[in-house]
């Protein structure tokens, strides 16, 4: 143990340490090659000018180089495969995209897929709207924001975990284990493997989701609401105005910005869920979701390279649009730096 | 706020309710391993969690001594003994000879087996199994008991799933990824931000265009070419391909046009003035951005950071394709992805290596919460 903690140190320090030892090494450099101090003035001048002139590329070289060959490259790259055959040697034309849309397994992750776009970006945003305006009004509301919150900080793999064990079955007769087959059989019920049923399944999955990103929209939305102005509520409450109507028409207009937001943060989030996927199932008792399908194309029997990057590339198709009009509602908030 | 105002008793109880209740659903599944990770391994299977804190009761089954260790008594064949043999005492409440009838009898009454055998089986586990006949044959009798054990909480399963289930070291390997990984893209990324965002060079605006346009692709795309480069580059230069160097670069690449898209607009609107009187004094960008920007960017690094550094420890997907499955690199999230694969119903490994690996994230989200939530706010425009 103490020489893999040394042995990770040591790791450490070489990663990080080369990172810093780049850009201080690459500036003491040029300061050496163009000196401005203790040479005469014309001269210092000079070279002042000529270290203006490559100083911000050693800034920002390093980050060009890494955006090149890990996002721009393999965005060419993966579109390039998805024509071509397992290999990536053959040109198959549209081949992979006929495949994709005539495979059962394909049309089976759009559909999950679209099951899931449509239960967890609604459930999280309006949990996340009712628990904000609730907690708002209580004093102890920060502290129950914060235990809300919690999920958010666990990794999908470790809520996974959790979950399962939630929905541990054992069978008829026997002490249930599992939270919720223990709830059934204490009601009269038939405990059930949960995760296991065809089509319902998925929402068993979702919940999962939606438990971790429910606190993500409270904390959004909250800060909006505290954005509303005092003197819009405070009129419709001397208009008679009853809590509902507060909030359906009052409060949800005015943060309706914010709530488009959120939506769609977790809309992206949930076109790429792979984890929770992976380890409940794997895919099984058809449960599969593009993501995960495409992690399976890419090792499945050796992979497939140009099957997983069509798959890839058609969840890129579905993530862009929404990504470039939240950016574009991002910068409208800060001011379009 | 003003809505509360003229609110009933009635209308504000339901309110405390409401939230309470939300706040049991959002936290009992994390209390659940918890408490878990802290029994004793044949308790969590005996009965849920939930009763922890009483005894638990359990239906075990066991088999009498076989005829070899009968002795004669007032003319009757007589076995005795304890049914736990020398190991934990526990009570029995309840005993039987059938799987279909495991508690048929109470503790402390004699049982009749027919054929005049009779079995009795009292509270502590010791019993007499009596018969007019000789007992024959080399199996005992089979014996099912009802027994409860008073709760019993231990550390024991940590010890475990640190030492011999190998979270320990994936802890540690986890360590190696994120550190680096969440430190260099910071570095990279702030110098990049501050060139993009103070120094002009020519092309700085096109660069600032791509890398806003980055921020959509996502990390799927990336996998397979990245994949097939990477195993190239190993074979190329007869190295391995899976190594901590290839995931903090991968990690820096699919965090980088977040973070200086974040850092730029932050350092962009850093007052002109300090970094004018600086450079008047003869200051180098260098020097600026070392004394000045960084100090005055605190916390927008440190959102960053927390940002990355949970993302990174939390995520499974780069992991598993850019890193090694051997001991040495495997990290937490795959461990414990293998785990529920190969201990599927050891629930004991499980919940304790599940709380091992968010425990980390528990800790950073408690002590840096301000930041953190900071982070997740602008972390909203991130496409990786």
């Amino acid at each position: 143990m103490a020489a893999q903690i040394f042995s990770a140190i040591f790791v450490i320090i070489i990663g990080v340490g080369g990172c810093v030892a780049y850009f201080w090494g690459a500036n003491k450099l040029l300061d050496l090659i163009f000196p401005s101090r203790g040479v005469s003035g014309s001269a210092a001048v000079d070279n002042l000018r000529r270290q203006g002139l490559v100083r911000p590329w050693l800034f920002v070289g390093p980050a060009m180089i890494i955006l090149t060959i890990y996002l721009i490259y393999p965005v060419i790259e993966t579109l390039r495969l998805s024509f071509l055959d397992r290999g990536g040697e053959h040109f198959v034309g549209l081949a992979n995209y006929q495949w994709a849309f005539s495979d059962q397994d394909f049309r089976n992750s759009i559909f999950n897929n679209i099951l899931w776009l449509a239960v967890v970006p609604a459930a999280c945003t309006f949990l996340g709207l009712i628990i904000a305006v609730l907690t708002d009004k209580i004093w102890w509301g920060t502290i129950a924001k914060s235990l809300i919150f919690l999920p958010l900080a666990i990794s999908f793999v470790g809520a996974s975990v959790i979950w399962k064990f939630i929905y541990e079955y054992r069978g008829e007769g026997q002490v249930q284990i599992g939270l919720l087959n223990a709830i059934i059989q204490y009601f009269g019920g038939q405990p059930q493997v949960w995760i296991s049923l065809p089509f319902w399944n998925n929402f068993f999955l979702m919940v999962i989701l939606i438990w971790i990103q429910t606190g993500f929209a409270m904390v959004i939305l909250s800060s909006a609401l505290r954005g509303i102005p005092e003197e819009t509520l405070e009129a419709a409450v001397i208009d008679g105005a009853n809590p509902f109507q507060i909030f359906w028409k009052i409060m949800v207009p005015q943060i309706w910005g914010t709530i488009a937001v959120v939506w769609t943060t977790i809309t992206i989030l949930v076109l790429k869920v792979f984890d929770i996927v992976l380890t409940m199932t794997n895919g099984q008792w058809n449960s599969q979701v593009l993501a995960n399908l495409m992690f399976d194309w890419m090792f499945r029997g050796g992979g497939d390279f140009g099957r997983g990057a069509t798959i890839a590339i058609i969840i890129m198709i579905a993530v862009i649009p929404i990504m470039v009009w939240n950016i574009r509602q991002a910068n409208k908030e800060t001011g379009g730096h | 706020m003003a809505a509360t105002r003229g609110k009933s008793f009635v209308g504000r109880f339901g309110v405390h309710l409401a939230v309470l209740v939300f706040v049991v659903i959002w936290t009992i599944p994390t209390l659940g391993i918890l408490v878990s990770s802290l029994r004793d391994k044949d308790q969590i299977i005996a009965s849920g969690w939930w009763n922890s804190f009483s005894s638990s009761s359990q239906t075990e089954a066991g088999r009498l001594p076989a005829a070899s260790a009968q002795t004669q008594k007032d003319g009757k064949y007589v076995i005795e003994g304890n049914v736990f043999g020398d190991g934990a005492k526990r009570a029995i409440s309840a005993f039987g000879t059938k799987a279909a009838a495991p508690t048929q009898y109470k503790a402390g009454t004699a049982a009749d087996l027919g054929d005049g055998v009779s079995l009795q089986v009292n509270a502590d586990g010791t019993f007499v199994l009596s018969s007019p006949k000789a007992f024959e044959g080399d199996r005992g009798q089979r014996v099912y008991y009802a027994s409860s054990a008073p709760p019993k909480f231990t550390t024991e399963n940590y010890e475990n799933v640190l030492l011999s289930q190998g979270i320990g070291r994936s802890f540690m390997n986890s360590l190696t990824v994120t550190i680096p990984a969440t430190v260099i893209p910071i570095l990279i990324a702030a110098f990049a931000a501050y060139a993009l965002a103070w120094m002009r060079f020519p092309g700085r605006a096109l660069l600032i265009a791509v890398i806003i346009g980055l921020l959509v692709v996502p990390l799927q795309m990336s996998l397979i070419p990245l994949l097939k480069l990477y195993n190239g580059v190993g074979t190329f230069f007869g190295v391995p391909s899976k190594t901590y160097l290839g995931i903090w670069l991968a990690h820096t690449g699919f965090g980088l046009p977040f973070a200086i898209y974040l850092l730029r607009s932050y350092i962009a609107g850093l007052p002109r003035e300090i970094m004018e009187s600086a450079r008047i004094d003869g200051a180098s960008d260098f020097e600026i951005f070392v004394k000045i920007v960084l100090p005055l960017s605190f916390p927008v690094l440190a959102s960053f950071a927390i940002f990355q550094f949970l993302w990174v420890w939390n995520d499974l997907l780069v992991a598993m394709v850019f890193l090694g499955t051997a001991p040495d690199q495997i990290v937490l999230t795959a461990q414990l992805n293998a785990l529920l694969g190969s201990r599927g119903g050891n629930w004991e490994i499980l919940t304790t290596s599940a709380f091992i690996t968010i425990i980390v994230p528990l800790i950073v989200f408690f002590s840096l919460q301000r930041y953190f939530v900071r982070g997740l706010l602008a972390g909203s425009v991130k496409g990786g």
